[in-house]
């Protein structure tokens, strides 16, 4: 029993084509099979019973009444979890489903299956628990004091990363200091956690789950399902977006346990309030900052503060502070660094990946305080950067040297060199409210409109760091069908929307010279891809693809040479091995006739290395990607309204293996970045969301996200294929900052929080 | 959950004075919303999207009366030169879509405070004709909004129409909303100016348990505008206009916006909409 999913369509395009999306008509005309869309006959539905408290001890929980509804197959509780009542991606620390506390609103108490969802919900409500409440620990700094109640058996302090660089005593001849304070982001993928889990009848599962890493899913579920890894099967399902909320376990755990219980397909599908529930967020965070300089302007420390609130499971908490950490100075050349990274456990919602992973919350402190030091020195901001920009060979505050191209100085230049936009005073009469803060909504003529510039540059890793194995696996095979040459590849890679799809087969179509490539639904039978996340996926499953084509391509070559035609037989070309003169010999169909051309590779990049426990000194980081951002708003200084006017940006994207995806990154991921600063935030009180909505949750629209001009940036990084760097989060890093430091200059406010609020601006 | 279709207006009334508890739907851009979010779950529904009087209008002894299924793109592009405040007011409602569905007849159901038809209606003295198969009776609009999302309709009352009179001079809204398009109101402002009678109308909206008329203000401009020459009016004026406003408002801090903020953001508003509409006076 296998539920309709997208099917698989032939590719054609080569390594720096700007292939299209083969899913996007679909998507257009409503016609994709998203994984809330998924259904097979006889398919229960399942409902998750939520904590509405963010601390309290669970005394009981009763069943009796909601067994008896109508409609419902299965009730399930910590009781039922077949195997180890715990996971999490970096270490177990979360239960699939509560059992002797609640430690954030939310958090899933309970499963219902029944026929039809209502009546799962019905059913869900009638879960009796009883709870004696705790008072919530909701605030970070109060959960590292003393008196705390401890969350977690280890204590509240997640994780502490220090980083001592250099001289820890360094003075220098102007100092700037400040604090500064980020709101919690939701990725708000469009597509709600859902999937379908359908039972072998043998023990074992089927999940087809819109995820961003199929086998850790897997490994996760096996433990908590108590099964071999090879009895929890796992297939990719339609993706609406992801941007960091699909790496944790949401339903996952909740349909296998109901489908295994019942002997029946279980399907789970958010609702969008759920969904503010159901996954991870971005780290809420603060910060203080202190940079001190030369009088010329040269960086000579930073000392920084950061902590973060993980709330209350662990997820990957402990890699994103270790992120924050290490890139806390920003793109420039630092010789000392005093760096304190903290995050703790909280009963605030657990937060985890988003775009940017850590790299985000610091490039607003980094980058208002390089624009303090400028004013502090008399200097322009941009001046500033570029004195200090790192380079080639430059030492991180890791002591890592940066090598390949690091064009920081270069990609300020570049923002800063695009023209400006017309200001509001020369657009006169007749301007459209559209183009005015406020929008359609009439707030402003032009009255009280001022105008800002600011700018921004933000790096971070690419790829995982601190030595985890990273790497990812490919087969590739070429056959003969139809009277054609065809290429199949197969990975685990996860489609989020970001292309993996083109870029796999672009990759196999420039190695392997064939025209008609059809890349396989991503499933556990192969071998891991790790996760589609951290800039990475392009890059190593890229590398795999690439490496399992070359060696197809090895194979096609020698078979020529040794049947057939044994001089100057160089590659394959447009379906035929041609000769050194680029001639066809032969055409791969007559070549090959029957035989099936398998190759399989797994590919690591080079290897990275953990952080020094006392000094946060290591070579700790694969590849670095930068950005740089100049955004122009206008405020409405007398409502504190925003109106983002443009965005430019300047990236170095190594090699652009596929240009209308790049450029779709860099769009998307600056409207991400405008999002956090002037809008998106989910309100925590209390450890309650209160806005778990899209009707308060406020996403930017068309009117809100101004035209990008993108330089890109081909300088290639020699460790990589292709020379490509990852693409996918550096755009999300610097585009906010630059944002703020826009509505600095327009306002001379000294903000100091994201997103920025009207009453911020005016009050 | 039962489901009634009628074709009739007054099938329609008759299905309500027998199932009180019905809940009526026209766009369907509130119901649908608390439908799919559980918020409601009513025994039954009664669809009024048959019944072609209520997306129809006239006028009524120098009246305009607009049947409550009338959409917001339709009050736009038919009514938006007799009624502009309102044309301003519907053009800030959520997106085209939710524009081609909702109708002011639900904003007045709904009765939300945040309701962006409320403050023009306000403004203009209009008033709310509600149906029973007991009669027709015709309320100020400042009388049917009774507390949050509460109105004076009886369980057996429909929403027929509303009246108000065309513009007899220059009218204004704004709103203000914490992104750019498709926002909720933080707190919104609606003018309107009657030339002839020399009075001028307000409403707040968002910024209290219902939308507000702001009588002292009103008051305050009305002896403070140069009706004959139509001078500007001073800076102070203005701003006196806008303290008023700011103070007849009664808001609250929620996640949408602080109290304070409301307050301050209505004086700015008033005083920007009087300018505005006084210059085109
Ligand atoms: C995405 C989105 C954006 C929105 N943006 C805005 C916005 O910017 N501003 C704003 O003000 N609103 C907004 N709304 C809310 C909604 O669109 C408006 O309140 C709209 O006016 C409701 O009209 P409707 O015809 O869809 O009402 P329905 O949903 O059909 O009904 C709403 C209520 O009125 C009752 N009702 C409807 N007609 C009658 C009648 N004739 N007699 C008696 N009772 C009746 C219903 O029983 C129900 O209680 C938005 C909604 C959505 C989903």
């Amino acid at each position: 029993m296998r539920p309709r999913l997208a099917p698989p369509t032939a590719i054609r395009g080569r390594v720096g084509d700007g292939v299209q999306r083969p899913d996007g008509l679909l998507k257009v005309r409503g016609e994709f099979p998203y994984s809330s869309d998924l259904q097979v006959e006889g398919m229960l539905w399942g409902a998750t019973v939520r904590s509405p408290h963010p601390y309290a001890r669970i005394l009981s929980i009763d069943t009796a009444a909601a067994r008896t509804m109508p409609g419902v197959r299965a009730v399930l509780t910590h009781e039922d979890v077949p195997g180890k009542n715990l996971y999490g991606l970096e270490f177990e620390d979360q239960p699939v489903l509560a059992h002797d506390f609640v430690r954030y609103w939310g958090e899933a108490v309970a499963l219902v299956a029944a026929d039809h969802p209502e009546q799962a919900r019905r059913a869900a409500a009638k879960v009796h628990v009883e709870y004696q409440v705790l008072p919530p620990v909701v605030d970070p700094e109060q959960a590292l004091s003393p008196g705390a109640p401890r969350l977690h058996p280890n204590g509240n302090l997640l994780r502490h990363v220090k980083i001592r660089h250099g001289e820890q005593a360094a003075r220098a001849d102007v100092v700037v200091k400040g604090e500064y304070e980020i709101g919690m982001q939701d990725q708000a993928p469009l597509g709600p956690e859902s999937g379908l889990a359908v039972p072998d009848g043998e023990g074992g599962v089927d999940l087809y789950i819109a995820t961003q890493w199929l086998h850790i899913d897997q490994q996760q579920l096996a433990r908590v399902l108590g099964l071999p890894l090879e009895k929890v099967r796992l297939t990719m399902a339609g993706i609406g977006g992801a941007f960091g909320a699909r790496e944790d376990l949401s339903m996952q755990a909740h349909a296998c346990m109901l489908a295994l219980k019942t002997g029946q397909p279980v399907k789970i599908s958010y609702s969008r309030p759920e969904s503010f529930v159901g996954h991870v967020h971005r780290h809420p965070g603060r910060l203080a900052y202190e940079h001190g300089a030369d009088r010329d302007g040269t960086l000579v420390y930073v000392k920084a503060r950061i902590l973060l609130d993980g709330g209350a499971y662990a997820s990957s908490s402990t890699a994103v502070i270790a992120n924050a950490t290490c890139f806390s100075a920003g793109p420039y050349r630092c010789p000392n660094a005093t760096i304190d990274g903290l995050v703790v456990y909280t009963n605030n919602p657990p937060c985890g990946a988003m775009r940017g992973f850590g790299s985000v919350q610091n490039c607003y402190a980094h980058e208002a305080q390089m624009d303090k030091l400028a004013a502090a020195l008399g200097m322009d901001p941009v001046e500033l950067r570029i004195r200090n920009a790192m380079e080639t060979g430059t030492e991180m505050i890791t002591g890592q040297v940066i090598d390949g191209p690091v064009p920081v100085a270069e990609l300020l230049r570049r923002v800063m060199s695009f023209s400006l936009p017309i200001g509001v005073e020369g657009r006169g009469e007749g301007t459209p409210l559209t183009s005015l803060p406020g929008g359609v909504s009439n707030t402003t003529h032009g009255e009280g409109v001022t105008r800002g510039v600011g700018y921004a540059a933000g790096f971070k890793n690419i790829g995982y760091s601190e030595g985890f194995d990273d790497h990812s696996t490919a087969r590739v095979r070429l056959f003969v069908a139809g009277g054609k040459p065809r290429v199949e590849v197969h990975t685990a890679a996860a489609e989020v929307g970001q292309g993996m799809v083109m870029v796999q087969a672009q990759i196999a179509g420039s190695e392997l010279g064939v025209n008609e490539i059809v890349v396989l639904n991503a499933d556990t039978r192969i071998g891991s891809a790790g996760s589609s996340s951290a800039s990475r996926q392009t890059y190593i499953t890229g590398g795999a693809v690439k490496a399992a084509a070359e060696a197809v391509c090895k194979r096609v070559c020698e078979i020529a040479q040794s049947e057939l035609y044994p001089a100057n037989v160089l590659r394959i070309e447009n379906d035929s091995v041609v000769g050194a003169d680029g001639k066809p010999i032969v055409s791969l169909a007559t070549l090959l006739g029957d035989e099936v051309i398998e190759e399989t590779r797994t590919f690591h990049p080079r290897r990275t290395h953990h952080l020094d426990p006392e000094t946060g000194q290591a070579d700790a980081h694969m590849q670095f990607a930068f950005a740089a951002h100049r955004a122009v708003v206008d405020v409405d200084t007398e409502l504190g309204l925003v109106k983002v006017v443009e965005l430019a940006t300047a990236q170095d994207v190594g090699m652009a293996i596929n240009p209308l995806a790049v450029q779709g990154q860099l769009e998307g991921g600056a409207a991400q970045g405008l999002g956090l600063a002037v809008m998106e935030e989910i309100l925590v009180k209390d450890g309650v969301i209160r806005n778990a909505s899209f009707t308060d949750y406020l996403l930017p629209t068309i009117l809100d996200m101004p035209p990008v001009r993108m330089d890109i940036l081909e300088l290639g990084d020699p460790n990589s294929p292709y020379g490509l760097k990852g693409v996918g989060e550096p755009p999300t890093i610097s585009s906010g900052p630059a944002i703020v430091a826009a509505i600095r200059a327009a306002t001379g406010r000294d903000i100091t929080r994201v997103p920025v609020r009207p009453h911020d601006l005016t009050l | 959950m039962e489901f009634f279709q009628p074709a009739t207006w007054s099938e329609a009334l008759a299905m309500k004075a027998a199932h009180p508890e019905a809940m009526p739907i026209v766009g369907g851009t509130d119901v649908m919303v608390e439908l799919n979010l559980d918020h409601r779950r009513p025994e039954a529904i009664i669809d009024l999207t048959r019944i072609s009087e209520l997306t129809q209008w006239g006028t009524d002894d120098g009246l305009l009366r607009i049947g409550a299924g009338v959409t917001y793109s339709q009050l736009i592009n038919e009514l938006g030169d007799r009624l502009p405040g309102l044309a301003i007011a519907s053009r800030t409602v959520g997106s085209p879509q939710i524009r081609n569905r909702g109708t002011v007849g639900g904003n007045l159901g709904t009765a939300s405070p945040a309701g962006d038809a409320h403050p023009p209606l306000l403004a203009s003295d209009s008033q709310v004709e509600l149906a029973s198969t007991s009669g027709v009776r015709r309320l100020a609009v400042g009388e049917f909004f009774t507390g949050p999302k509460r109105n004076a309709m009886r369980k057996d009352e429909l929403i027929a129409a509303f009246l108000v009179e065309p513009a007899r001079g220059p009218q204004q809204f704004s709103k203000v909303g914490t992104r750019n398009a498709m926002v909720i109101a933080v707190c919104s402002f609606a003018l309107a100016i009657d030339l002839e009678r020399r009075r001028v109308g307000s409403g707040i909206g968002s910024a209290g348990p219902t939308p507000l008329r702001a009588i002292e203000a009103e008051e305050f401009i009305q002896g403070e505008l140069d009706w004959e020459n139509r001078a500007r009016p001073s800076d102070a004026t203005l701003r006196r206009f806008g303290e008023l406003v700011a103070a007849a408002a009664k808001p609250i801090d929620d996640v949408r916006g602080t109290a304070t903020y409301r307050r301050h953001a209505l004086a700015v508003m008033a005083r920007r909409c009087l300018e505005w509409a006084w210059a085109a006076a």
